[in-house]
């Protein structure tokens, strides 16, 4: 249990030689709510994936409880952000959730009754339960990522990630899903998520991974949330600010 | 309607096109569920035209036709994904050049056998000339993407619905693709000899589109996809046979006009419900 929740050693990532990513190092223990966050285009999203195995990196490397990600992927629940998904496919709420149930069976075996009842069960957690029956393509956009999150809950992960979580979410959903992620976090999980508005970091998460394609700062949300730092990461958004005589 | 049940009885040749286009419906639905949820239409029709340089080669070799189209259709698909990931060239584009090229070369190949009826039947299929041997290879090609697709189910539905997280928690997905491949290149070879290489692709997509208006489950959509691909098939070798007619033709032509009646009454997607709900509405407003 000392091993840290995940470890990352001198990461880099491009596209077709164009940096995304480059020499991240940091680790993160157990039971943290860690945000990671940056300006448009930081490579937040890149960074998740990569951390993921879920795009190749070109260098670096990456453990989960101290083994290499591949031994330890079912004990990780990924959550994508919502624009990735097609709202239109022919599945119902249960069994998005019940998809959750997936990696923990083995090939050829189907979910069983008792795998409904704790996709219901997850769906409950989210408030969620009334809907199971809907398309859903006929839910709100935070209806929709609280089904999202009820299907990674229904994973029985140790390790939470995801992406972009409250983008077009209603503020009472989002509200839902930071209680439920703050009380896996009490439960010894640990969750990261990307997000991309700074006003609310400070009170979602207890330490943030403040990126702008390198690592700009790591730590805890008042080790990060300093005015340098900061500016730091956001420079490049600033400079017509300092062209106008606006100085930070 | 009675003379061709008639004929049914009486005629084998017109039993084993019956039973192979049933066949070739059941599967061309359920594949076509997968095809069209993925948005790889055009990729069926560029497979379906990529095996002809592989029957060609099969048909010189003097082999089953069966290996040399399972092989230059998965060739060409790992072609198409080859291109557009390792270049800006865009994926429908890459389709675009690939497959023409394997299809061109077919015809190349096939015109140096000097066989043009050969050439005009993969085409445009000839199902009442289908043999013993094409109707078993039709039911073992059925019996392999029927299993498949039950085996394989969850990790079809995930890797079609979200396959970020299907990789996410360990499935291979490119393999999963190139198994999809595999299939859909295998349905094909089946679907040569009833409605040709030309249309496979409407015996893939149309069924299953309008299954995907009639329902909200995939399994629900596998079976009604099969279950309309099964009627386009008897309805039109129905039509061929009564009236004399190309049968990939009139097979397709019933299919898509099923096709028309769901996308105007389907009863929660359908044009025609949906206008007057949007009509009732205004109206209880004014």
């Amino acid at each position: 249990m000392n091993d840290p929740a995940i470890s990352i050693q001198d990461l880099h990532v491009s596209y077709f030689g164009n940096e995304a990513v480059t020499g991240v190092s940091l680790s993160v223990n157990t039971g943290n709510l860690v945000g990671i966050i940056g300006p448009n285009g930081a490579g937040k999203s890149t960074f998740l994936k990569a951390m993921l195995n879920l795009i190749p990196k070109d260098k670096g490397a990456v453990k989960v409880m101290g083994k290499p990600i591949t031994e330890v992927r079912k004990s990780i629940a990924y959550v994508p952000q919502r624009n990735d998904i097609d709202w239109d496919f022919p599945i119902t709420v249960l069994d998005a959730v019940l998809i959750g149930t997936y990696p923990h069976l083995k090939l050829f075996r189907r979910p069983k009754k008792k795998d409904k009842e704790w996709a219901m069960e997850c769906l409950q957690r989210v408030g969620m339960q009334e809907f199971s029956k809907r398309q859903i393509g006929e839910l709100s956009g935070g209806q929709q990522q609280r089904v999202f999150l009820a299907r990674a809950l229904a994973q029985k992960a140790d390790l939470f990630f995801l992406d972009e979580p409250f983008v077009g979410v209603d503020v009472s959903s989002e509200e839902t899903i930071v209680n439920i992620l703050k009380e896996l976090c009490r439960q010894g999980k640990t969750v990261i998520v990307v997000h991309h508005d700074l006003s609310k970091a400070n009170d979602y998460f207890n330490q943030l991974i403040l990126l702008n394609k390198e690592l700009i700062s790591f730590g805890t949300v008042e080790e990060v949330f300093k005015p340098d730092v900061i500016t730091k990461a956001y420079q490049g958004q600033f400079a017509f600010m300092n062209e106008i005589g606006v100085t930070l | 309607m009675m003379a061709f049940i008639e004929a049914v009885m009486q005629y084998g040749f017109l039993q084993k096109a019956l039973l192979t286009s049933v066949m070739v419906g059941i599967i061309c639905g359920v594949i076509g569920c997968f095809i069209i949820l993925r948005g790889m239409a055009l990729m069926g029709d560029a497979i379906s035209h990529a095996v002809l340089p592989g029957v060609a080669i099969s048909y010189m070799l003097g082999v089953n036709f069966f290996f040399g189209a399972v092989i230059s259709g998965v060739i060409t698909a790992i072609a198409i994904g080859f291109v557009s990931q390792n270049s800006r060239i865009k994926h429908d584009t890459s389709i675009g050049i690939m497959f023409t090229a394997a299809f061109a070369s077919g015809i190349i190949i096939i015109t140096m056998l000097k066989s043009s009826t050969d050439l005009y039947h993969i085409l445009f299929g000839n199902v009442l000339a289908v043999r013993s041997s094409d109707m078993w290879i039709t039911l073992g090609i059925s019996l392999i993407v029927l299993g498949a697709v039950y085996l394989f189910y969850k990790e079809l539905l995930v890797t079609s619905f979200d396959p970020t997280m299907g990789a996410a928690y360990g499935l291979p997905v490119r393999f999963i693709h190139y198994f999809l491949m595999t299939l859909l290149t295998m349905v094909t070879v089946a679907s040569l000899q009833t409605v040709g290489i030309v249309l496979v692709v409407a015996m893939l997509i149309t069924p299953a589109a309008s299954a995907y208006l009639l329902t909200e489950r995939l399994w629900m959509m596998i079976f009604l996809a099969s279950g309309i691909g099964v009627i386009s098939s008897i309805t039109g070798l129905y039509f061929s046979f009564t009236y004399n007619l190309a049968s990939g033709a009139t097979i397709v032509i019933s299919s898509t006009a099923i096709f028309i009646l769901v996308f105007l009454f389907s009863p929660k997607h359908g044009l025609i419900w949906k206008t007057l709900k949007v009509k009732k509405k205004r109206a209880s407003l004014v």
